[in-house]
């Protein structure tokens, strides 16, 4: 046991149970996984991923660049930092060689979402941090303060004194005010991960793994999305190793996380300490370590000063060259310029890089400070703060300064920038987890790489969970010595979000199963369900695709059998489908008239009150984007109708025109999809219903012709009926707001019992519309499809000035009689039914070897029960050309014969419009 | 499959100054104008070319893109370039003397909707009457070759079945441009780095020198390939052209044992995904909607993609993200690319991939490289040309490609 009285704010006095690698330990509340460990002398812990070499715990949180290990129990979890696991009891881990083992069972444990504003959003509740907030929060501004540790206080070990205080005491003391303020919200446990322009930062809150068991109803972890009016970045510094030869050897740590180690866990990490270090804040870790009772070595290559900081440890000015190590590869001994010293811990410190990656997300540029030897933040970016460490400020007088706002006078630098030492390149490694080395970066430059990114890709360096956090100004440093030039001309890599690794599902939340994507359902949807109805997805629409009856042999028809058996009853008597789910738009203004003349390429503005009229819109490439009915409601007023998948696209389409083009035009759109249910009554008995309906209504066709709508009541309910058909039949359109729509629907189905009314679903809807050669916008068009293809020139104005889509029909390719144009398509073997997405070939016997010239494709197909046989709807180049021609369907390996008719296939007079 | 990466080569390239005037000038050192440069030199024999690079070489899209290479395209116009691009590819790692780890482990093309069902059909149909390699496959067929897809149908948008082309697959991207890279700088073609164009001079139809951050360099002829920044490069020249540019997005998990044997990709639970060599899970999606000029996007693409990730693996819940960055495509309004002539008799044009462009790399260098060699569009690219907006032969992919635009 490392583990010394005196030292740490574990909870000694309860014991937890743990396994590492099928052995059993036993650790404290407050402790990590790494803590722990080491407290049993556990050094080895994971193995390095392309030389198999043992790695141990470099440093003491995120920044560790060796100690991944894979959680078992409660939850398999990859590549997690052991000194990042909080210790609970049942914990079970195991070492791992770099890669991660994703878990074969389900994750059930919930993840969820919440938004914070603030005025002032502090990053980091170190010294600086903390003050920063105070600052804030007595200012009066609304606070949010992030610190990704369980505990505040940052670097604070509790040897210092703020204030002539004990440092922890002035932490809680500031916790205590801040948590007073209403208006302040402290998220400990939360790493603010990345920030994104105009004070929008993401933020991961740790919420159970710290206890045992879990609490049920609590999210595991939560994604903050915080907008702040100001950023104050005070996350610190990352210490950074000096590159000595086989550096990477278990025991090998950097200098404060040894501290770190000490004060917060009271865990002495090793017993014979060498220090190593050109900054004067090792001068505390040897001196801590020291007082703990370690035999301490401090070796710099600094010339020997009086000021520095005094402790139980030997000093002298000298070099670590290399480590060796015992039977278990771990660190035995240094080799150092004086000669070889016995060890069982190295703690190296070449200075420190200030963690500015929230600053760099948002491009705030980094400069090089040559007397630190790092990267820190620049020109000051409009609503973002740098302040304490993360500035470059590593003195606590300084960082307190800069949390109130002031600027310190800098100190005087005494450091030495030392990025590495003589020795061999190969075995000097750079990036630990990696297996990457000086002698990489070598081959690199020699290989003619000129630039930091270059270096990183073909070495690796920087590429692993760390990110480069403590190698990546290495790199840019070494690269520079290597190439002779500064290494302000190379600069960094680019710090890219998320600063630590977040699981997948964390940032997924909630939105996974159903929740994936919002279910939609229309007032019918319980009448649908009991009904027995097969759904389809739509959108996200779950729209009713057949309502299969039960079957002979005791199951339920198949959906062949139920959409012939519903095409037969709407075309013989009568039939109701749920439409709700089409677009709805109520288009407003004195110019709406004007602007759907723009959006239509037929003209709209002519249309009367009380008639409805059929349109199609077209893209800037005149090709068809969408169609459907307009109602004119009132001189200011139309009705669109919009396919079920047009209505967010189309209400996008209309409001980009509107305005980004046509400001000027005085009209108002809004979406009444859901406000409106709309059941389309159809076929030969749908005046008897629909009359019966609306007694006071005269249903007769010279009194409510064909393309006409009017308003009436049933049982003081207001009911607008249409006469539109989507299958040739006489048929009416009932629309009535979504909360009566359960009763009228029910009423007309008791209406309609007499009559036979049979309930449809869509499958039946599309068979129905494709023997009348009605295209569904998306199913028999692509985007490449012109209203002159579809066969539908009657609906494209020639005298309007301008719409959109008109200048592109008179483009050459537009007027090409070879163009895909939409017709019919018999099997010759009228039992035949052809896939959906067939290609079309010219006649053969025999299918030619590749490439197949190919003529269209096959869009819709169904069986027809007024037909008697199959069908399909096909776009074909030069189709209307070829009426009457035989062509060939290579479907699996067999080649169908078919023939090219019209796309109008049944009651191509129109009869049967108005019963 | 997880294995450590091979070695580089000793020597990759030079750093030579810019001469004062070269025969073909490519602008835009990335995987296209590197391509380009490489089969100048070994298709045509032509070696006194200069390839500009604003940044380091192959740094924008060919260091940002998911590595993915399938040509399983539906029309017949895209169909042949991809189809000559992945021939290309097959035999690269031989051209290059490079390992590039390309990998044909198949693409499987979710279908979630009646819809993508008979897209799907429409484009496997199309591929094979093309001589391209294309199945059709039931959702159980789907999970014998990726077992870690949901197939089950208690998801939002259960998997209808999918397309599968077997010979798609990915390889390391940075490889492949340094393999390209490598190949002309031996062939003594000068890639000259931190070189941005700034300006052209011309003389009627004629650019006459190429004005760059570090001096005119006069030109034979010159290649755009910008990517993203074309536009930029157009309006220097006053050529319109329909571009727009758009961030996209990828992202990286950390290293994992093997778990995903092929690549799967899917529009209306909207991610692609595959597991690199190394381990790691690289993934995509769309592009983000405003258009710029930054190398970063918004963070709700990156979540919405997280939760299409675990919908459709759920195994994924506990992957982590590692490294999100963006890229910049350069989108036209047919999302198919721009190739051929400008209004300037001796300036090419080679943009508008959008999210096409890594997988095209061998395709597009070699066409390119025929083009300028024969001063008219080589027969792949002819269908692309820059006039199919004004004459209406559109090609219009979205219907087919990967990601809506």
């Amino acid at each position: 046991m490392t583990r010394v009285d005196g030292y740490g704010r574990v909870d000694r006095t309860r014991t937890l149970r743990f396994t590492f690698d099928g052995v059993s330990y036993t650790g404290h509340p407050g402790d990590t996984l790494a803590s722990a460990l080491l407290a049993h002398g556990v050094r080895t812990i994971a193995r390095s991923v392309k030389q198999d070499r043992p790695r141990g715990v470099t440093a003491v949180w995120s920044e560790d660049p060796t100690g991944l290990v894979q959680v078992e129990e409660p939850f398999p979890e990859p590549m997690l930092l052991a000194t990042t696991i909080e210790l609970v009891d049942g914990l079970v881990a195991s070492s791992i060689g770099g890669r991660g083992r994703l878990a074969e069972v389900p994750d059930t444990a919930r993840y969820d979402r919440r938004y914070a504003h603030c005025e002032t959003l502090v990053v980091g509740a170190g010294p600086a941090g903390l003050l920063a907030a105070r600052t804030a929060a007595r200012r009066g501004d609304r606070v949010v303060l992030v610190d990704d540790r369980p505990a505040a206080g940052g670097s604070l070990t509790g040897t210092e004194r703020i204030c002539g205080r004990d440092a922890l005491d002035f932490v809680a003391d500031t916790l205590a005010e801040l948590r007073a303020h209403p208006d302040v919200r402290i998220l400990l446990r939360t790493t603010a991960f990345g920030h994104y322009d105009d004070g929008f930062v993401l933020a991961l809150e740790r919420r159970t793994d710290h206890l045992a068991p879990a609490p049920q109803g609590l999210s595991r972890q939560r994604v903050w999305r915080i907008r702040a009016g100001h950023v104050v970045v005070a996350t610190g510094a990352h210490e950074r190793p000096i590159v000595v030869a086989d550096n990477d050897r278990p025991g090998i740590m950097l200098a404060a996380s040894a501290r770190d180690l000490l004060h917060r866990y009271g865990v002495l990490a090793g017993r014979r300490v060498v220090v190593f270090t050109s900054d004067d804040a090792a001068y505390d870790a040897a001196a801590d370590l020291a007082g703990a009772g370690a035999e301490v070595t401090l070796l710099d290559p600094r010339p020997v000063r009086g000021d520095s900081r005094s402790g139980d440890y030997r000093r002298s000015r000298g070099l670590v060259l290399g480590t060796g190590a015992g039977p278990d590869g771990a660190i035995s001994h240094v080799f150092t310029d004086q000669g070889e010293l016995p060890c069982d811990l190295l703690l190296l410190s070449g200075g420190w890089n200030p963690t500015s990656h929230l600053f760099s997300h948002v491009r705030g540029a980094l400069r090089y400070d040559a007397e630190l030897g790092a990267f820190r933040p620049g020109e000051a970016l409009a609503g973002v703060t740098v302040v304490g460490a993360a500035n470059g400020t590593f003195d606590l007088a300084g960082c307190l300064a800069e949390g109130r706002g002031e600027t310190p006078e800098p100190l005087p630098r005494t450091n030495l920038v030392l990025w590495r030492t003589d020795g061999d390149p190969a075995r000097q490694y750079v990036d630990l987890q990696r297996d990457s080395t000086v002698a990489d970066i070598a081959r690199a430059t020699g290989a003619g790489l000129r630039s930091v990114e270059h270096v990183k890709r073909y070495t690796t360096i920087g590429t692993a969970h760390d990110q480069g956090k403590t190698s990546g100004v290495l790199a840019s440093a070494i690269t520079a010595e290597l190439l002779g030039v500064p290494i302000e001309s190379l600069g960094t890599t680019t710090f890219r979000p998320p600063y630590t690794p977040i699981a997948f599902a964390a940032l997924a939340g909630r939105e996974r199963g159903q929740l994936f994507d919002p279910v939609r359902t229309t007032a019918l949807h319980a009448w649908h369900v009991a009904r027995g109805a097969v759904f389809e997805d739509v959108g996200q629409w779950k729209r009713a695709r057949y309502y299969p009856l039960p079957g002979e042999a005791g199951g339920t028809e198949d959906m062949d059998t139920a959409v012939l058996r519903e095409c037969a009853a709407v075309r013989r008597d009568v039939g109701i489908l749920d439409g709700s789910t089409l677009g709805k738009i109520e288009v407003r203004g004195p110019d709406a008239g004007a602007f759907l003349d723009m959006i239509y390429t037929n003209l709209m503005s002519s249309l009367r009150p009380g008639r409805v009229r059929y349109g199609v819109m077209c893209g800037l490439d005149g090709m068809v984007i969408d169609d459907g009915t307009v109602l004119r409601l009132d001189d200011e007023g139309f009705l669109v109708y919009t396919t079920t998948g047009g209505a967010a696209p189309i209400l996008d389409h209309m409001e980009e025109w509107l305005q980004t083009e046509w400001p000027h035009l005085r009209v108002t759109l809004t979406s009444v999809t859901e406000q409106w249910a709309t059941f389309p009554v159809v076929g030969p008995r749908s005046r008897d219903v629909v009359g019966a309906l609306a007694p006071h209504v005269d249903v007769s066709a010279a009194a409510f012709p064909f393309m006409t709508w009017q308003d009436t009541e049933v049982d003081g309910v207001p009911v607008r009926l249409a006469r539109i058909s989507f299958s040739g039949e006489l048929a009416w359109e009932v629309s009535v707001d979504g909360w009566h729509a359960p009763a009228l629907w029910r009423r007309l189905i008791a209406l309609g019992e007499p009559y036979g009314i049979t309930p449809y679903g869509t499958e039946t809807m599309h068979v129905l519309r494709a023997e009348k050669g009605y295209p569904i916008i998306g199913q028999d068009t692509d985007g490449t499809v012109s209203p002159q293809d579809l066969g539908m020139s009657w609906a494209v104005s020639t005298k309007k000035v301008d719409f959109i889509g008109k200048r592109s029909f008179a483009r050459a390719e537009n007027r090409n009689p070879l163009r895909k144009q939409l017709v019919g398509l018999l099997p010759l073997d009228p039992t035949v039914k052809l896939p959906e997405g067939s290609q079309i070939i010219e006649q053969t016997a025999e299918l030619p070897p590749p490439p197949v010239p190919m003529l269209g494709h096959v869009t819709s197909s169904y069986r027809s029960a007024a037909l008697g046989r199959t069908f399909a709807l096909a776009l074909v180049k030069g189709g209307h050309a070829r009426i009457g021609e035989r062509l060939t369907v290579p479907v699996g390996g067999d080649l169908v014969p078919v023939e090219v008719t019209g796309s109008v296939l049944v009651d191509p007079e129109g009869t049967r419009r108005d019963g | 499959m997880a294995e450590n990466l091979p070695e580089h080569p000793d020597f990759l390239w030079r750093t030579p100054e810019p001469r004062r005037s070269y025969d073909v000038v490519v602008v835009g050192g990335g995987g296209h104008g590197l391509a380009t440069a490489h089969y100048l030199a070994k298709n045509h024999g032509i070696t006194n070319v200069a390839v500009l690079e604003k940044g380091w070489l192959a740094g924008g899209n060919m260091a940002r893109n998911t590595t993915l290479i399938r040509s399983n395209y539906l029309w017949d116009e895209s169909a042949a370039i991809y189809e000559h691009a992945l021939k290309l590819w097959e035999g690269l790692e031989e051209d290059l003397g490079y390992p590039i780890l390309f990998s044909q482990r198949g693409v499987l093309n979710l279908a979630h909707t009646e819809q993508d069902v008979r897209d799907s059909v429409r484009r496997v149909e199309a591929n094979r009457l093309n001589g391209i390699d294309a199945e059709w496959l039931s959702p159980d067929e789907v999970a014998k070759i990726c077992p870690i897809v949901n197939v089950s149908g208690d998801i939002r948008y259960p998997v209808h079945g999918a397309t599968y082309q077997p010979r798609a697959g990915i390889a390391k991207h940075d490889y492949v441009a340094w393999g390209f890279a490598r190949r002309a700088d031996e062939a003594g073609i000068d890639l000259i780095q931190d070189c941005e164009v700034v300006g052209f001079e011309t003389d009627g139809d004629l650019v006459t020198r190429v004005r760059t951050t570090r001096g005119d360099i006069a030109c034979g002829t010159v290649a755009l390939c910008a990517a993203g920044h074309t536009s930029v490069l157009l309006d220097m020249l006053g050529v319109p052209a329909p571009l727009q540019s758009h961030p996209l997005q990828a992202l990286v998990s950390e290293l994992l044992e093997p778990v995903h044997p092929t690549i799967v990709m899917s529009n209306a639970v909207h991610v692609y995904v595959s597991q690199a060599h190394k381990g790691e899970l690289v993934m995509g999606a769309g592009v983000d909607s405003y258009n710029g000029y930054g190398q970063r996007g918004a963070f709700h693409i990156i979540e919405r993609q997280m939760a299409a990730a675990v919908e459709l693996f759920p195994m994924f819940a506990r992957a982590h993200l590692l490294r999100t960055w963006g890229g910049i495509v350069d989108v036209t309004p047919d999302a198919s690319p721009i190739v051929g002539h400008t209004p300037y008799a001796n300036v090419y044009l080679n943009s508008g991939w959008g999210t096409g462009g890594f997988k095209a790399t061998p395709g597009i260098g070699w066409c390119l490289a025929d083009t300028v060699a024969h001063g008219r569009p080589h027969p792949y690219v002819a269908p692309f040309a820059l006039d199919r907006f004004t004459t209406g032969a559109l090609v219009d992919e979205h219907g087919a490609a990967a990601v809506a635009h």
